[in-house]
C-alpha cells in the first residue's frame, strides 16, 4: 500500500520535472510541496470533497431547499406527519407535493432542514474553532516563550480544564450562561482551549531554542516579533491540522449540546435538536432521526478525513 | 581608542542542574569558569578545544545570547555583561554571530533575501529600496547571485546556507563577528570556501573575528592568535605560529599532536591522553587538567589553580611547571 502511494508520488513528480518550465516557474515554498503531497492522498482528496460539498450546500441553501427550515405546512400538504417520503420517482401520487425526506411531527420539509442545518453547523464549528485557536494559541505561544511563573499558572489552569470530560464542562458552562447557540459556542471554545495551548505551548518550547530564533535575538529583534515573525510561523503546522480536526469535534460536540436542549433552540433546523425532537419517533418515523444522523456523520468524517490528509501532507518527517 | 574591542575578565558561566519531585536546583554546572580573555581590533582570535569545553558558551554570552553568571565583558569600553532589553539594542547592532549548523539557524518560512535585511529593520533602515539594495550588495559579497534574494533556504546547499548566515551577520557592519564553528557542519571542500570568504570579508571589512572551532587546522589557518580553552578555562593563548611551533601547555602539546601528518615517514610523537574531559558538574580541584596531565605534579597541581600567566611577548599560560621552567623574564608574575 505505501509503496504504491511512493511510486505514484515519484511518477507524479517525474511528469512535472518533464514539464521543467511548471517546476521552475515559482520557487518551491513548503506549503506548496504540502499541497503537491496533500493532493497526492486520496482520504484528504475525499475529506476535501466532502468538505467543499458541505460548504457549497450551506451557501446555496435556500436554493436547493423546496421549502423554508421553520416553514410550517401544516393545512397546505396532504401528506402525513411521520408518514414515508414522498418521492415522484418511487410511486408516490404526482398530485401531492414532493418531500424527499418527509415531514417531521410540526409538519416541516425535513429535507430542507437538514440543508439548513448545515449553515449552522459549519459556522458554528467554524468560529469555535477559531475563537479556541485564537485564545489557546496565545496562551500556549506566551507560556511557551516566557516561561516561569506565567507558564505555570496557565498551564496547570489548562490541565484543570483537561481535568473534566469536555461534553460535562461545556453543559456546565451552558448552565452558568444560559442555553443557546451562541452560548454553546463559547462553552466549546472553552472547553477546547487547552488542546491548542498545549500543542502551541510545545512548539514554541522546541522552536525558541532553534538558531534562527536566536540569529533574530543577536540582530536585537524584540520578543514580540521573534515570537510572530519567528516562532509562530513555524508551530502553526500542527495547529492547522488540530484546528481541521476541531471543526469536527466542535459540530459533533453542538449537536450533543442542541441534542441535549442546550444548544440550538426550536424552531432553529439544527441537526442535533432534530435528533432530539423526534427522538421518539425512531420506530414510527426513522428516517426523521436517519438522515440528520447521517448529516453529522457524513460531516465529521469529511473533517477527519481532510485533517488526516493535512497531517499526512504536512508531517515535517516526510520533507525533502 | 583602546587596543582592545573586547576584554573579558573573569567571566563565569553556570548553569542549574534541577532535579527531583520540587525540581530544585541539584548541581551547577560550570560552562565557563572564570575567562580572562582581550580580542584586540581587527585580528582574528582562534578560540579551540573539545566538546564540552565551554567555547560555544563563551561565544554565545560574548554575543549576549546568554547572561553571565558573573565576571565583566567590556566592549569598547562599554561593560555589556549584564545590560538587558533595549540598552541591549546598540550593543546588538555592532556584534554578530555566525551559527554552526547552517540547516537550522536560518528560518525555513522566510525567504533569504527577507532573512538577511532583518537587522536592517530593526535597526531602523525603513526604506524598503534601501533594504533591497543592500541585501543584493550584501549577497554578492558572499559570492551568492543578488537575484536569490526570493528563494528559501531549502533551495540553498550547506555551503551557501553559510554564506547566507555570513551574509545575515554583515549586514549591520559589525565590529565583532563571532564565528561559532561556521565550517565544522560543512564538506571539507566546502569548509575551505567559506573559511576563505571569512578571511577576505575581514580584511576588507576590517572586521574583529572570534573564530570558535575544534579543529586545529581550520584554527591554523585562518587565526592570529588562538586561545586554548580547557573545561572552561583558557589555559593556553599566544599568537598562531608561536602555538603551533612552541606549545607549552601539556594539553596543547598534546591537541597539536593529534593533528595527522600527510606524511607516512615521518617519525610521529603522538601523545595520547588517557581518560575523557572530567565534568563540568564536578570539575577537579586545582588545575582542571592534572589527571590527565603527562607532568602532573602532585601536592601542586591537584591543589592549586594555576593562573593563566604572561611569559615574555604575549604567551599566556595557565601551568605551574611550564611557567617556572620558561619564565625566563616574567612581565608581571601572577
Amino acid at each position: 500500500m505505501k509503496m504504491m502511494s511512493r511510486k505514484e508520488a515519484l511518477a507524479q513528480l517525474q511528469a512535472e520535472a518533464a514539464d521543467s518550465s511548471r517546476l521552475f516557474e515559482k520557487p518551491l515554498t513548503q506549503w506548496r510541496l504540502a499541497l503537491r503531497r496533500f493532493r497526492g492522498r486520496k482520504s484528504g482528496m475525499i475529506g476535501l470533497g466532502i468538505v467543499v460539498f458541505l460548504i457549497l450546500v450551506a451557501i446555496f441553501a435556500p436554493l436547493l431547499a423546496p421549502y423554508g427550515p421553520t416553514e410550517i405546512l401544516i393545512g397546505k400538504e396532504d401528506v402525513s406527519r411521520y408518514g414515508p417520503p414522498c418521492i415522484h420517482m418511487l410511486g408516490c401520487d404526482q398530485a401531492s407535493p414532493q418531500h424527499i425526506l418527509g415531514l417531521d411531527g410540526n409538519v416541516r420539509d425535513e429535507f430542507s432542514r437538514v440543508i439548513y442545518g448545515s449553515r449552522v453547523s459549519l459556522t458554528l464549528g467554524f468560529f469555535t474553532v477559531t475563537l479556541a485557536l485564537i485564545v489557546g494559541a496565545s496562551i500556549g505561544a506566551v507560556a511557551g516563550y516566557l516561561g516561569g511563573w506565567f507558564d505555570n499558572i496557565a498551564m496547570r489552569f489548562m490541565d484543570v480544564i483537561l481535568g473534566f470530560p469536555s461534553l460535562l464542562l461545556a453543559i456546565a458552562i451552558v448552565a452558568v450562561l444560559g442555553p443557546g447557540l451562541r452560548n454553546a459556542l463559547i462553552a466549546i471554545a472553552i472547553v477546547t482551549i487547552p488542546q491548542y495551548a498545549r500543542v502551541t505551548r510545545a512548539q514554541v518550547l522546541g522552536l525558541k531554542e532553534a538558531d534562527y530564533v536566536s540569529a533574530s535575538r543577536a540582530l536585537g529583534a524584540s520578543p514580540m516579533h521573534i515570537l510572530l515573525r519567528r516562532v509562530l510561523p513555524n508551530a502553526l503546522t500542527p495547529l492547522v491540522v488540530l484546528a481541521t480536526l476541531g471543526v469536527a469535534t466542535a459540530i459533533l460536540e453542538a449537536a450533543g449540546l442542541s441534542f441535549l436542549g442546550l444548544g440550538a433552540q426550536p424552531p432553529t433546523a439544527e441537526w442535533g435538536s432534530m435528533l432530539a425532537s423526534e427522538r421518539n419517533q425512531v420506530f414510527t418515523a426513522p428516517h426523521l432521526v436517519f438522515f440528520p444522523g447521517l448529516a453529522i456523520m457524513i460531516t465529521v468524517l469529511g473533517f477527519n478525513l481532510m485533517g488526516d490528509g493535512l497531517r499526512d501532507a504536512l508531517d515535517p518527517t516526510l520533507n525533502r | 581608542m583602546a587596543e582592545n574591542l573586547v576584554e573579558i575578565r573573569d567571566l563565569v558561566k553556570q548553569f542549574p542542574v534541577k532535579g527531583g519531585l520540587l525540581h530544585r536546583q541539584v548541581a551547577t554546572v560550570n560552562a565557563v569558569a572564570g575567562v580572562d580573555l582581550d580580542i584586540r581590533r581587527g585580528e582574528t582570535l582562534g578560540l579551540v578545544g573539545e566538546s564540552g569545553c565551554g567555547k560555544t558558551t563563551l561565544a554565545r554570552i560574548l554575543v549576549r545570547l546568554l547572561e553571565p553568571t558573573s565576571g565583566s565583558i567590556q566592549f569598547d569600553d562599554q561593560d555589556i555583561s549584564h545590560l538587558r532589553g533595549n540598552a541591549l539594542k546598540p550593543f546588538r547592532k555592532r556584534v554578530q554571530i555566525v551559527f554552526q549548523d547552517p540547516y537550522s539557524s536560518l528560518d525555513p518560512r522566510t525567504q533569504v533575501g527577507e532573512s538577511i535585511s532583518e537587522g536592517l529593520r530593526i535597526h531602523g533602515v525603513s526604506d524598503k529600496d534601501e533594504r533591497h539594495e543592500r541585501v543584493k550588495a550584501m549577497l554578492e559579497l558572499v559570492g551568492l547571485q543578488p537575484g536569490h534574494t526570493g528563494r528559501y533556504p531549502h533551495e540553498f546547499s550547506g555551503g551557501q546556507r553559510q554564506r547566507i548566515g555570513i551574509a545575515r551577520a554583515l549586514i549591520l557592519k559589525p565590529d565583532l563577528v563571532v564565528a561559532d564553528e561556521p565550517v565544522s557542519a560543512l564538506d571539507v571542500s566546502v569548509q575551505a570556501q567559506v573559511l576563505n570568504l571569512l578571511k577576505e570579508i575581514q580584511g576588507e571589512l576590517g572586521l574583529t573575528l572570534l573564530f570558535v572551532a575544534h579543529n586545529l587546522a581550520v584554527v591554523e589557518h585562518i587565526s592570529d592568535r588562538v586561545a586554548v580553552m580547557y573545561l572552561g578555562r583558557i589555559v593556553e593563548l599566544t599568537d598562531r605560529d608561536t602555538l603551533y611551533r612552541n606549545p607549552l601547555h601539556p594539553y596543547t602539546e598534546a591537541l597539536l599532536s593529534a593533528i595527522p601528518i600527510p606524511d607516512p615517514d615521518r617519525p610521529r610523537d603522538r601523545q595520547i591522553l588517557a581518560g575523557e574531559i572530567p565534568s563540568p558538574l564536578n570539575p577537579p580541584r586545582g588545575c582542571h587538567f592534572h589527571p590527565r596531565c603527562p607532568i602532573a605534579q602532585g601536592g601542586l597541581c591537584d591543589v592549586t589553580d594555576p593562573p593563566l600567566e604572561p611569559l615574555g611577548g604575549s604567551h599566556q599560560v595557565a601551568c605551574h611547571l611550564r611557567v617556572a621552567t620558561n619564565s625566563g623574564s616574567p612581565i608581571d608574575g601572577g
